[in-house]
């Protein structure tokens, strides 16, 4: 447990000392408020909903964003070398920059909550649906960030990485939409609409918290996680 | 073959161990600290003589390429080994096997008596490791580093900022430790490398090419300390810098093509690899060499006749002529007998007068292109 909070300790601080962390939470603040307010007086309406609409499609660009370079960087430097001849197992270093990445993830998420405020003031928002779009948005990012940091591990490019992030994330996230399900075979579609992402956030989303989309969310970023550490691993099986 | 000269390091063992003792008494801090920390911590002293490192027919295959090939070989406690090959010698692999980075694809490693596969974790506890180039992470100050480095490695909370210090004044970082890495010169970052893998006074080091990028002030430096490091702990240096070797390590592998192909002192491999001695020598005809013409080839001829017809010379070769009508010549001769005073005696006779009159050590630059371009 030790050794995965000096990873993440590490990696968080190299977020703010290389500075893509006030980079990212600027320009993810800046994009959503602008994003958010340009219909937020045209519709008139007190919520928050078409903020969390917009975090999906958002998050597909940011998340890799800032997984890319988290495996993609240790390679190219060869610092990876050093990282895994410490004596640390696998899976800490993996989940230390995991929890690393979803710490800045958080906080900027966390950042976005002057909105409740703004939205309150001029009526009365439905808390559940508050609160449920706060804990999908953070749910769904940690499946990105699961996704991203996996994909990084991959390659030491770290265009590629992103690139390839994006891509996957996408895949996943529009598995479950309704023209997806119609145009594959009926047996499959449940299969399709219970993997996709953005069925289970539009579920939070509506203030409902069911359990099945919170293990749903937890269970793709282990399973990302543990592709992790498998990959991690894999310099090994050469 | 490579032969295995076991009773070299023997001594080197006990010098080694008695560092060891006294290091504790004249610091004041290490035994009686280390025994302070956390159980795992107190890593058993190893007994004199006992092998530090244990390679045996270790193999590594990338696909259809054999990096190493029934590589075998011992470090006993104490030693400072130089592993010398050409690049693509499997150097580097043999480095990453040893740390753990990479398992074998058959053999087996140990090191301090824990299998590097099975028991990966207490190995790489004893290794400080300095991969080639230094890799670190550039978004980082030296400071923040290494105290990661030293939290990682488990340091007691209270030992982590004197043992900072210690790095920074050994290893000459005073001026670069509120730094950010990226910004240093390679000769910093190697340093920082290199505390980086003594901060948490590891019983094994293992470097690799700890000297490149270095000016020779610095270069003279960290060879300084890597002797006075190899008192107290085992070190592996791997490089293809050959006087650094014969500098600084007690034995040395030579590997090429994966395998091992000799091992002993710089002395032991110059004697097993010397076949001729070889003399130079610079001298002057009577009357000089003419300019040029067929004068001059005649009289570089009459001399090349002389030295061949002395009794154990072989090969007399004109190397090249020098202004005032010398000329520098190189003969092969047997190893064993001394002709230093016949060849004086033969330009005497001659009336040659003699500028320069040397027997040729074989160097290890030679040792090493004899034994690693031999036939695969």
């Amino acid at each position: 447990m030790k050794n995965i909070l000096l990873i993440t300790a590490k990696e968080f601080q190299s977020y703010f000392n290389s500075s893509i962390a006030y980079i990212f939470m600027t320009v993810f603040l800046v994009l959503t408020h602008w994003l958010f307010f340009r219909g937020f007086f045209l519709f008139n309406q007190a919520t928050l909903r078409p903020f969390f609409a917009l975090l999906p499609w958002v998050f597909l660009f940011f998340v890799p964003a800032i997984t890319m370079r988290l495996w993609a960087e240790e390679r190219k430097l060869g610092t990876m070398e050093v990282l895994m001849t410490l004596p640390l197992k696998d899976y800490e270093v993996v989940l230390g920059k995991f929890f690393a990445a979803y710490g800045l993830l958080i906080l900027t998420v966390v950042l976005s909550f002057p909105l409740v405020i703004v939205v309150a003031t001029f009526g009365d928002p439905d808390s559940g649906q508050l609160w449920g779009g706060f804990l999908g948005a953070i749910l769904l990012g940690g499946a990105y960030l699961s996704l991203g940091l996996f994909v990084s591990s991959l390659s030491e490019n770290q265009i590629v990485a992103f690139i390839l992030g994006v891509a996957l994330s996408f895949l996943l996230l529009i598995l479950g939409e309704s023209f997806v399900l119609l145009a594959a075979p009926g047996w499959v579609a449940p299969l399709l609409e219970y993997l996709g992402l953005h069925t289970h956030f539009e579920s939070i989303g509506r203030g409902v918290l069911d359990s099945r989309d919170v293990i749903y969310y937890l269970s793709v970023m282990v399973f990302f996680l543990f592709l992790n550490v498998r990959s991690v691993e894999s310099r090994k099986w050469k | 073959m490579p032969t295995i000269s076991r009773n070299l390091v023997v001594p080197l063992g006990s010098k080694v161990m008695q560092g060891k003792f006294t290091k504790g008494a004249s610091q004041g801090t290490s035994l009686q600290e280390l025994s302070e920390l956390p159980a795992f911590h107190v890593l058993p002293h190893p007994l004199p003589r006992t092998p530090m490192i244990e390679v045996a027919h270790l193999t590594k295959c990338f696909g259809p390429i054999t990096a190493v090939r029934d590589l075998s070989f011992r470090v006993r406690a104490g030693e400072v080994v130089g592993i010398l090959g050409p690049n693509g010698a499997g150097k580097t692999t043999t480095m990453r096997v040893l740390t753990c980075y990479l398992p074998a694809t058959s053999g087996e490693v140990k090191v301090g008596g824990f299998d590097a596969v099975e028991h990966s974790l207490e190995v790489r506890r004893r290794i400080g490791y300095l991969p080639e180039n230094a890799p670190l992470y550039g978004d980082m100050t030296v400071r923040d580093y290494l105290r990661f480095m030293a939290r990682v490695r488990r340091l007691a909370a209270r030992l982590i900022e004197r043992r900072i210090q210690e790095m920074t004044a050994v290893c000459g970082l005073q001026a670069v430790l509120g730094r950010v890495i990226g910004e240093l010169s390679k000769g910093y970052r190697q340093r920082v490398g290199l505390a980086q893998a003594l901060i948490h006074e590891p019983q094994i080091l293992i470097l690799d090419e700890p000297t490149s990028g270095l000016d020779p002030n610095q270069i003279a430096e960290i060879r300084q300390l890597i002797k006075t490091l190899g008192r107290e702990r085992t070190v592996i240096l791997c490089t293809h810098i050959l006087p650094e070797v014969s500098m600084t390590c007690d034995r040395i592998l030579i590997l090429s093509n994966g395998g091992l192909v000799a091992q002993g002192t710089t002395e032991e491999l110059s004697r097993q690899a010397a076949g001729d001695a070889v003399y130079h020598l610079t001298l002057r005809p009577p009357q000089g060499l003419p300019a040029e013409g067929d004068g001059r080839h005649a009289a570089l001829g009459e001399v090349r006749a002389k030295l061949e017809a002395m009794p154990g010379i072989r090969r007399p070769e004109c190397l090249e002529t020098i202004d005032g009508g010398r000329a520098r010549f190189r003969v092969s001769a047997d190893a064993a007998r001394d002709l230093g005073e016949e060849l004086f005696r033969l330009a005497v006779e001659n009336g040659w007068t003699l500028s320069e009159l040397r027997r040729e050590a074989v160097s290890l630059e030679e040792v090493f292109s004899r034994l690693t371009t031999r036939e695969k």
